[in-house]
C-alpha cells in the first residue's frame, strides 16, 4: 500500500499575490465559445445557486439540480447569524490579512493557507454583489451597512439580515439564478436526486438523477460536473441540518474515485435546544450570541433534581467561568461543548432527560432589566418558548450541544477540482477552507466565494486546458447505460430486502453509535468499537430493512433508505479517519492527546496534513493519502483560552 | 396514556398521484407527546404505517425551523394550523388535546396540483420569480456595498417584505387562490431599494401578467392571506404593488 502525497496545486508566489497571479495565468475561453460547454450543477444552496447564476451569466449552458421543490429552498436558508467580510467598515482594525489569520488559527492549522487567503480576499466582493442584488442587510441610521461581532471575533466583521441572513443570501442567489432561467441559460431540475456520477475516460461527464415524483432514473451529460450538495451532519441522525441534507452525492463520487478529505472533522455547536424524546427528528440551534449574557451552569451535586430557581448560588457550578476565567461563557464552540458533555457524564445534567445544562439570564436581567434583554434576544426567547413551552425570562434555558457542520468533505485542489478530473466540489461539500474547526459566519462566505468568484475562473481554465468539447459524449454512451443499470439495481435491492425494520430505526441506531464514539470526545477503544458496530449495522440493514410502497411515484421511504445506506458507510469512514488521526485539533478531540489542562493537543510533527481517503471496496479498508500543509505566514501555535 | 401523552384521531388526505381522485383516510395514533412537533407526530404515524407494511404519507418538509417554506399542510381547515405566525413544522402537539380529531389536507389551488398525498407542485411561484423577481446585475459588476446609502427605514421595510418564505399559505387560504401577497412581497422588497427600483415598472408588469397567466385568482380584499401568513407579511404590500402597477400601466400606454 503506497501512500500518495497529494498536490494541492497551490500557485507559487507570496500568499497575498497567489490568486491574482493565478487568475492571470489561467487560460480563458472565448466568449462566443462558452455556450458550447455544458455544466451540471448539483445542489442549489448558496454554493450551487451562486455558481449556476455566475456561469450562466458568462455564457455556459447550465443544468441545475436540487432535491427540494424549488431552488429557493435549501439547507443554507436556515443560517441565522451572518456572513463575514473584511470590509473594515467599523474601522476597528480588520483587514484581509486579519480575516485570513483568524480563519487559519480558528481552523487549528489544518487548512491550506493559500485557500484561506483567497477566501478573505474575495469576501468583500461578496457583500457588494449581494447588496447589488437587493439583499436587505441591516443598516445604520446613516444608511450604511451594519456590522456585529460574532463567534468570539475581536472585530465586528459580520454582516446580517435580522436573524435570517442565510435566507436572504440564498434568495439573492436564487433570484440571480432565475434571471438566467428567464434568459434560457439555466435549466432547473427540481425534485431530482443525483444517484450516480458518470465517469468516462477518467473524466466526470454526467450524472444519473432520480426523479422524486415519478421514480424514474434519468441520464444527464455535460462537460463538467459541480457538486454543491452540502454537508453530512445528518450521519448523526440528530443535527441542526435540514432533513434532506445528505451525503449521497458526495459518497457516489467517492466511490467513483474522488478522495474524501478529513471526514472526521465535524463541528458540534454548544447552544442547541435539547432532545425531548425518541421521536425527536432534528435539533434547533439557538444563536451563539446568547452566551454574551447567559451564564452556563449545572448543579454541583450529582442528580440534583430541584427546580433551578431553588438551587442556591453556592450549590451551582458555573463551570465555564470556573475553568476558563478569562473567556468564561464565551469559550469557543468545541471547548464549551465538551465541558457540557463532561458535566452530563458526571451525572450533573439537568432537565427530564439529564442531557442538558442551564443557560441562565437571571443575572443579566437583574443587571440590565428585562427590556434590554428582550431587545437583544426577544426573538430567540420566543423561539425557545415556542419549542419548549418554558419561559426563559423566568427559568433558565436548557441547552445541549448538537452536530452542526462538517468541515470534512470531498478533497479538492486549489482550483476546487476533486481527484476526478472534471468533478468540482463547492461549499460545505468540499473539505477546503475551515481546517479542523469553522468560525461562525464563515460558511456562508465560503459557499458564495466558491460559487461567485472562484469557480468561474478555474472552470474556464479546465475547459481551455482539457478541451472536453473535442471528445463530445451523449447519454447514449455505454457508461451512462451501465451507471443507470447499477442505480436501478440498487433501488431494486432496497425493496428486495423486505425485512422488518424501518429505515429510521437504522438511522437512529447509527446516530447513537456516532454520537457515543465519534462525537465530542474520541478514543482508540471507542473508535474501534464503533467501526465494528457500524459494519454490523450495515449488514443488518441489507438483511432487515423494510421499504414500503413502490418504486413508481413518490416514495419517501425509498429516498431515505438510499441515503441512510450511504450514511452508514460514511459513518465507518469517519470513525476510521478519527482513529488514524491520533492528535486532537479543532473539533476533533482525541482523549489520548490533551494538555495537562484537558485542552486539545495538536501533534504537528505527525499530523500537519490533510487525510484524503481513497475508496477500495465496501469490504476493503480504504487508502489514506495525505496532503502536507505548510504554514509560512501564520505560525503554528497552540490555542489557549484560559 | 402517561406523562400527559395523547391519543388522536387523524383524517388524512391520501392521493396516489396527480390523476388519482384521492380520499380522506382515518388513522388513530396513541402516545403522542405534547412536546412533539406536528411533523414529528406525522413521522410517528408514518413509522407506524411502515411497520404495518403500508405506504407512508408523503408530505413536504426540510428545515423544520419555519424558514424554508417547504412544509405545507391544511390542519383543521387552517393553513399551517391553529397558531398565528407559525408554520406547520413549528406547531407543537401541545396545541391539541387528548381525544382530538385532526384533519390534515394539502394546499388546494388550481395552480398547485397535488403530486401525492399532502405534497403539491408550487413551481408556479418559481415561474413568477423568473418573470422578473430579480435585479439584472451580473456577478462582478457591483459597486461598494456602502456606495449607495439606504435609509434604515426602507431597509427595514424591505426586510419585512423579504421575510416571505414562499410557502404559499396565502394562496391556500384565499378563496380566490390569489397569489397577490406573495408577488407583492417580492415587488415591494425590490421597489424599496434603490438597486431594484430601476427596473421596478417593468418588473411589476411582467410578474403580474405571469401570475394571471398561471391561473391564480384575483384579490378581493378578504385579507385571509395576511391572517394565515406564518411570517406576518402585510397586505400593505399589495397596495404598494397596485400603485406601482397602475403607474407603470399608464406609462406603458
Ligand atoms: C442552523 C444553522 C445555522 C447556520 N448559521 C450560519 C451562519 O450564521 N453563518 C454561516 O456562515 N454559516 C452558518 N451555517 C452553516 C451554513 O448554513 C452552511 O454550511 C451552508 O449554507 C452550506 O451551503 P451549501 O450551498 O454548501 O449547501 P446546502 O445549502 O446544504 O445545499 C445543498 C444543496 O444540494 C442539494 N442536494 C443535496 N444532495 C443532492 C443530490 N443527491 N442530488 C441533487 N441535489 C442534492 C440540496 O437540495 C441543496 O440544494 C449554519 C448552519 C445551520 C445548520
Ligand atoms: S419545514 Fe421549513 S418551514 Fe417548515
Amino acid at each position: 500500500m503506497t501512500i500518495k502525497k497529494l498536490d494541492g496545486k497551490i500557485p507559487d508566489g507570496p500568499v497575498d499575490q497567489k490568486w491574482n497571479q493565478h487568475r492571470f495565468n489561467m487560460k480563458l475561453i472565448n466568449p462566443s465559445n462558452k455556450r458550447k460547454f455544458k455544466v451540471i450543477v448539483v445542489g442549489t444552496g448558496l454554493a450551487g445557486a451562486s455558481a449556476a447564476a455566475t456561469l450562466a451569466e458568462l455564457g455556459y449552458q447550465v443544468d441545475a439540480f436540487c432535491i427540494s421543490d424549488s431552488p429557493r429552498r435549501a439547507h443554507s436558508i436556515a443560517a441565522q447569524g451572518g456572513i463575514n467580510a473584511a470590509k473594515n467598515y467599523p474601522n476597528d482594525g480588520d483587514s484581509v490579512w486579519r480575516l485570513f489569520y483568524d480563519t487559519v488559527k480558528g481552523g487549528d492549522f489544518r487548512a491550506r493557507e493559500a485557500n484561506v487567503y483567497r477566501l478573505a480576499q474575495v469576501s468583500n466582493s461578496i457583500i457588494d454583489q449581494c447588496v447589488a442584488q437587493g439583499v436587505p442587510f441591516a443598516r445604520e441610521y446613516g444608511g450604511t451597512l451594519s456590522n456585529r461581532s460574532f463567534g468570539g471575533a475581536q472585530v465586528s466583521r459580520t454582516f446580517y439580515a435580522r436573524g435570517q441572513t442565510g435566507q436572504q443570501l440564498l434568495l439573492g442567489a436564487y433570484s440571480a439564478m432565475m434571471k438566467e432561467v428567464h434568459k434560457n441559460r439555466i435549466k432547473v431540475f427540481t425534485r431530482r436526486e443525483m444517484v450516480e456520477l458518470v465517469v468516462i475516460d477518467g473524466k466526470a461527464r454526467g450524472i444519473i438523477a432520480r426523479n422524486i415524483i415519478t421514480g424514474e432514473l434519468e441520464k444527464h451529460s455535460a462537460d463538467a460536473v459541480l457538486l454543491c450538495t452540502g454537508g453530512y451532519g445528518n450521519v448523526f441522525f440528530l443535527s441542526t441540518n435540514a432533513m434532506a441534507s445528505n451525503s449521497s452525492a458526495a459518497w457516489k463520487a467517492y466511490k467513483k474515485g474522488a478522495y474524501f478529505g478529513n471526514p472526521c472533522f465535524t463541528q458540534i455547536h454548544p447552544t442547541c435546544i435539547p432532545v425531548h424524546g425518541e421521536n425527536q427528528s432534528k435539533l434547533t440551534l439557538m444563536s451563539e450570541s446568547l452566551r454574551n449574557d447567559g451564564r452556563v451552569w449545572v448543579p454541583k451535586a450529582q442528580g440534583d433534581k430541584r427546580p433551578p430557581n431553588e438551587i442556591p448560588d453556592d450549590e451551582r457550578d458555573y463551570y465555564l467561568e470556573r475553568v476558563y476565567p478569562s473567556f468564561g461563557n464565551l469559550a469557543p464552540r468545541d471547548v464549551s461543548s465538551r465541558q457540557a458533555k463532561y458535566a452530563v457524564d458526571q451525572g450533573r445534567g439537568v432537565g427530564k432527560s439529564g442531557y442538558a445544562v442551564y443557560l441562565d439570564f437571571r443575572d443579566a436581567i437583574k443587571r440590565d432589566g428585562q427590556k434590554a434583554i428582550a431587545d437583544r434576544y426577544g426573538n430567540l426567547f420566543d423561539m425557545y418558548q415556542q419549542i419548549t413551552a418554558e419561559n426563559p425570562y423566568e427559568v433558565p434555558m436548557r441547552i445541549y450541544p448538537a452536530v452542526h457542520y462538517t468541515m470534512g468533505g470531498l478533497w479538492v485542489d486549489y482550483n476546487l477540482m476533486s481527484s476526478v478530473p472534471g468533478l468540482f466540489v463547492l461549499g460545505e461539500a468540499n473539505f477546503s477552507d475551515h481546517g479542523a474547526n469553522r468560525l461562525g459566519a464563515s460558511a456562508l462566505m465560503q459557499g458564495l466565494a466558491d460559487g461567485y468568484f472562484v469557480i468561474p475562473y478555474t472552470l474556464g481554465n479546465y475547459f481551455a486546458t482539457e478541451k472536453p468539447e473535442k471528445t463530445p459524449v451523449t447519454t447514449e454512451h455505454p457508461e451512462f447505460e451501465q451507471a443507470l443499470k447499477s442505480s436501478a439495481s440498487r433501488f431494486e435491492q432496497l425493496f428486495a430486502v423486505n425485512g422488518k425494520r424501518s429505515v429510521d430505526s437504522f438511522h437512529k441506531e447509527l446516530g447513537h453509535i456516532m454520537w457515543e464514539y465519534v462525537g465530542m470526545a474520541r478514543d482508540e477503544e471507542g473508535l474501534k468499537k464503533a467501526i465494528g458496530l457500524i459494519q454490523n449495522l450495515r449488514k443488518e440493514f441489507w438483511k432487515d430493512v423494510r421499504v414500503t410502497g413502490s418504486d413508481v411515484g413518490v416514495n419517501l421511504e425509498l429516498e431515505k433508505a438510499n441515503r441512510v445506506a450511504d450514511f452508514i458507510e460514511l459513518g465507518e469512514l469517519m470513525a476510521r479517519d478519527a482513529l488514524e488521526r491520533k492528535e486532537s485539533c479543532g473539533g476533533h478531540f482525541r482523549v489520548e492527546s490533551q494538555t495537562e489542562d484537558n485542552e486539545a493537543l495538536r501533534d504537528d510533527e505527525n499530523f500537519c496534513h490533510v487525510a484524503a481517503w481513497e475508496f477500495q471496496s465496501v469490504d476493503t479498508a480504504p487508502l489514506r493519502h495525505i496532503e502536507e500543509l505548510k504554514f509560512e505566514n501564520v505560525h503554528l501555535s497552540q490555542r489557549s483560552y484560559k | 396514556m402517561s406523562d400527559g401523552n395523547m391519543n388522536l384521531k387523524l383524517k388524512v388526505w391520501r392521493q396516489k398521484n396527480t390523476k388519482d381522485a384521492g380520499q380522506m383516510v382515518d388513522y388513530s395514533l396513541e402516545g403522542v407527546s405534547p412536546d412533539m412537533s406536528f411533523l414529528e407526530m406525522m413521522d410517528m404515524l408514518n413509522e407506524k404505517l411502515v411497520n404495518e407494511g403500508q405506504d407512508s404519507i408523503a408530505f413536504d418538509h426540510d428545515c423544520r425551523e419555519g424558514i424554508c417554506g417547504m412544509c405545507s399542510m391544511m390542519i383543521n381547515g387552517q393553513a399551517h394550523g391553529p397558531k398565528d405566525l407559525t408554520t406547520t413544522c413549528q406547531l407543537h402537539m401541545r396545541s391539541f388535546k387528548d381525544g382530538d380529531t385532526v384533519v390534515v389536507e394539502p394546499w388546494r389551488a388550481r395552480a398547485f396540483p397535488v403530486m401525492k398525498d399532502l405534497m403539491v407542485d408550487r413551481s408556479a411561484f418559481d415561474q413568477i420569480i423568473a418573470a422578473g423577481g430579480f435585479v439584472n446585475v451580473n456577478t462582478g459588476n457591483a459597486p461598494d456595498g456602502n456606495a449607495i446609502p439606504i435609509s434604515k427605514e426602507n431597509a427595514d421595510l424591505a426586510m419585512d417584505a423579504a421575510a416571505c418564505i414562499g410557502c404559499a399559505a396565502c394562496v391556500a387560504s384565499c378563496k380566490n387562490a390569489s397569489a397577490m401577497l406573495f408577488v407583492s412581497a417580492k415587488i415591494s422588497q425590490l421597489a424599496l431599494l434603490p438597486q431594484g427600483e430601476v427596473e421596478g415598472e417593468e418588473r411589476v408588469r411582467s410578474m403580474v401578467s405571469k401570475m394571471d397567466e398561471l391561473g391564480f385568482g384575483n384579490c378581493t380584499n378578504e385579507a385571509e392571506c395576511e391572517a394565515s401568513c406564518p411570517k406576518g407579511i402585510s397586505i400593505s404590500n399589495i397596495a404598494r404593488m397596485n400603485r406601482q402597477y397602475f403607474t407603470s400601466a399608464i406609462k406603458a400606454k
